[in-house]
């Protein structure tokens, strides 16, 4: 593939994941921020956006697993990762999250695992997607092309 | 996270806010990372820390090596909104509040703990760049602060506390020498507080009976010649009162001591009135006691039966709750002429006295229901004789809107008397304060002043602020100073002379009453100091000054030390 068809192709997976709620606002936020002086920014935070959420899904279900819920505990973990995935406007995990804080508030058990599946769905699929959005970009760049706004 | 070391350097004034020196807490490393960057877009000095305690360490390293600070709510080590708490204490720091959870409820609990902002996650690169605003309001309230300080203190130095109220400018602000009080009090106070941008009202720290009496504590541990704002400060160990609080409150204290000292003189002759106690009337009627030879009861009773007085005194008090402090030393310059007028000649005397105990029960009733006056408060607060330094202060039944409610303000018949001299004099300060005020009175500012309320200090303290920053922020701060010196004199079986003192500096605490709205001289004061310490719940619910015997207590001695000579210094200690 040609470096233009790549930042074709990039552009039009980038829109679709916005069209998708996978991405929101806040990406493109992320996007504006990168200069000369972070070049590799977004892909440093996402990074940290990825190693952050696996620690508090696992630390879910650890919590969820437990004989006697601590809800409170699950909530506070849920919050952080409602924060972390609006932190790079990860969407679609956010709103998972909101209503796997309900069902904490509420104490429901089945509710919150099935909402701990839910965001866990979720959150593979995001990443994948920016994974595979990433490896585009550096297609691109590689190619001597510089990726597209 | 990562702690990012800056420079530590100073603020680059010059280009400001380019180089504004940002301390960023977040236990989301993401989130982090990228407010990081953010704030460098802004041209902002970063640094960043993962946790409460790193954060707090770092301040406390370096307390001048920041501007401000932001924060997230939730963190595992510490409570966002503690520590938030302990920035606005020890360092001083406006802190704003972040969280992804935007909640009413959570957004006004980062308000009440003293949050400057409270933003919302996923936070924009525009909400960052205004939080230059934030620094640049705190630096212009500290400003007036020390001008207004400085203002009380040159008055107070110039003038005998008679001489202060004379000129019905209870305010005293007016320091020839200091240029700063109003030459003429009304107009002065006028034009301060409304060129004061209301909008950016520092927290004042409300000198209630409580907090004044850890201050005086605090001082007579250290030594009161050694004694130094730092050291207080760290002994009086209460959250959120900063250096600059109690620095300014000192300098009131030992105006206000070396007013009771002179006054003294003056005040051994009516020793005899000792006023053991406010009986029923009320603690107030405490500082009543003075010595008012003439009337040993009657001065008591004058108190009480200066149905005007009183009741212009009371609210006063009331609002001063915890200005008692403060108030005491108004009504102690303002008594001579205030409430000479009414109030028998005895009074007059006494007035400054009495005056000083006006304060006092100010203070103590500050939250209390002064509004009472109206029927036991009178008794209660025999200080109200300060109406006659109200008398700056309009008196307008009181009835803050918020705390002071509980002042139901005596009938205006009783006040009439008194209050007729005084509310001419006062009324241009009313006035005054009451366009000030009006904003900022509200009722949750009146709240604050009374002591009872513990819990809603937090929020008191900021409810007080737009307050007291209404009318003179930075005399409210005087005041509360000085009125908390008084009380410090009563305990310290400080002369009169201290009382004369705490007047002169009330002048500009009496325009901190009429912040309260109520157009109480004292209550202004009183006000200006944010009474975290009210939690006099006996305010809180309204009931009358009375009910609440605790603050009373504290309030006579507060009050009490020079005006009652007669009563014994030891009730206050």
């Amino acid at each position: 593939m040609d470096l233009v068809q790549l930042q074709r192709q990039l552009v039009e997976y980038r829109t679709s994941l916005y069209h998708e709620g996978f991405l929101d606002e806040q990406y493109t936020q992320l996007q504006e921020l990168q200069d000369e002086n972070n070049p590799d920014f977004v892909v440093e935070v996402v990074s940290l956006f990825f190693e952050d959420s696996e620690r508090l899904l696992n630390e879910l279900t650890k919590a969820l697993e437990q004989q006697s819920i601590d809800f409170k505990r699950v909530d506070a973990h849920v919050h952080q990762l409602k924060g972390s995935s609006s932190s790079i406007g990860a969407q679609r995990v956010q709103k998972v999250c909101i209503a796997f804080r309900n069902y904490c508030e509420e104490q429901n058990v089945e509710g919150c695992l099935k909402c701990l599946q839910q965001v866990r769905h979720e959150y593979s699929l995001v990443k994948t997607k920016l994974e595979s959005m990433f490896q585009l970009e550096q297609q691109i760049l590689s190619a001597g092309g510089s990726i597209p706004m | 996270m990562v702690l990012l070391e800056s420079g530590f350097s100073s603020p680059r004034n010059d280009v400001f806010p380019a180089g504004l020196r940002v301390l960023v807490v977040d236990d989301d490393p993401t989130w982090l990372k990228i407010l990081e960057k953010m704030l460098k877009k802004c041209s902002y000095e970063v640094t960043t820390c993962g946790l409460a305690r790193d954060a707090l360490n770092l301040l406390r390293e370096r307390k001048d090596g920041y501007d401000i600070v932001i924060s997230d709510v939730n963190m595992p080590d510490m409570d966002g909104f503690k520590l938030l708490e302990h920035v606005g204490l020890e360092m001083d720091l406006p802190v704003i509040m972040m969280s992804v959870d935007g909640e009413t409820s959570r957004v006004m609990k980062g308000v009440q703990h003293g949050a400057c902002d409270y933003l919302l996650k996923p936070i924009r690169m525009k909400e960052l760049r205004n939080i230059w605003q934030h620094v640049f309001r705190k630096k212009i309230h500290e400003v007036r602060d020390i001008e207004s300080l400085e203002g009380i203190e040159s008055i107070q130095m110039t003038r005998s506390g008679c001489d202060l109220f004379d000129d019905g400018h209870f305010l005293g602000g007016d320091d020839t020498t200091s240029g700063r009080k109003r030459k003429d009090a009304d107009n002065k106070h006028e034009d301060r507080d409304l060129s004061d941008p209301s909008s950016t009202k520092k927290a004042r720290v409300i000198w209630t009976v409580d907090l004044h009496q850890k201050f005086v504590k605090a001082v007579n541990q250290i030594g009161f010649d050694k004694v130094g704002p730092k050291k207080i400060l760290d002994l009086m160990n209460i959250p959120r009162l900063t250096r600059e609080n109690v620095a300014s409150h000192l300098q009131k204290y030992r105006l206000y001591l070396s007013r009771l000292q002179k006054e003294s003189d003056i005040k051994n002759s009516f020793i005899g009135m000792k006023h053991s106690d406010p009986p029923n009337n009320s603690t107030a009627s405490f500082g009543l006691h003075k010595p008012s030879n003439t009337m040993p009861d009657d001065v008591l009773n004058g108190t009480y039966s200066f149905p005007v007085n009183n009741s212009l005194v009371q609210t006063v008090d009331v609002k001063g709750q915890g200005d008692r402090h403060g108030i005491a030393s108004v009504p102690v310059a303002e008594p001579k002429g205030a409430l000479s007028k009414d109030i028998p000649d005895s009074h007059k005397t006494k007035s400054s006295q009495m005056s000083f105990d006006h304060y006092s029960l100010g203070s103590a009733a500050s939250g209390v229901s002064f509004a009472s006056f109206g029927s036991t408060t009178q008794a209660r607060y025999s200080w109200t004789e300060i109406p006659e330094i109200q008398s700056k202060v309009e008196y307008e039944p009181v009835q803050p809107e918020n705390g002071f409610n509980q002042l139901p303000l005596p009938e205006p018949s009783m006040i009439e008397k008194e209050v007729n001299r005084s509310r001419t004099e006062v009324k241009p300060l009313f006035d005054e304060y009451r366009s000030n005020l009006v904003g900022h009175s509200s009722p949750a500012d009146l709240v604050d002043l009374f002591p009872g309320q513990s819990k809603n200090q937090t929020l008191k303290n900021q409810v007080f602020d737009p307050i007291s920053a209404t009318k003179s922020s930075i005399k409210t701060k005087d005041i509360s100073q000085n009125c908390l010196a008084d009380s410090e004199f009563a305990k310290r079986n400080l002369n009169a002379a201290g009382r004369e003192v705490t007047l002169a500096s009330l002048p500009e605490d009496l325009q901190i009453f009429w912040l309260q709205g109520d157009g109480y001289p004292m209550n202004i004061a009183l006000q200006n100091f944010d009474f975290p310490e009210y939690n006099d719940p006996a305010l809180i619910d309204e009931t009358p000054f009375y009910s609440y015997d605790a603050p009373r207590l504290d309030h006579e001695h507060l009050f009490d030390p020079t005006e009652y000579y007669a009563i014994d210094q030891g009730l206050f200690v």
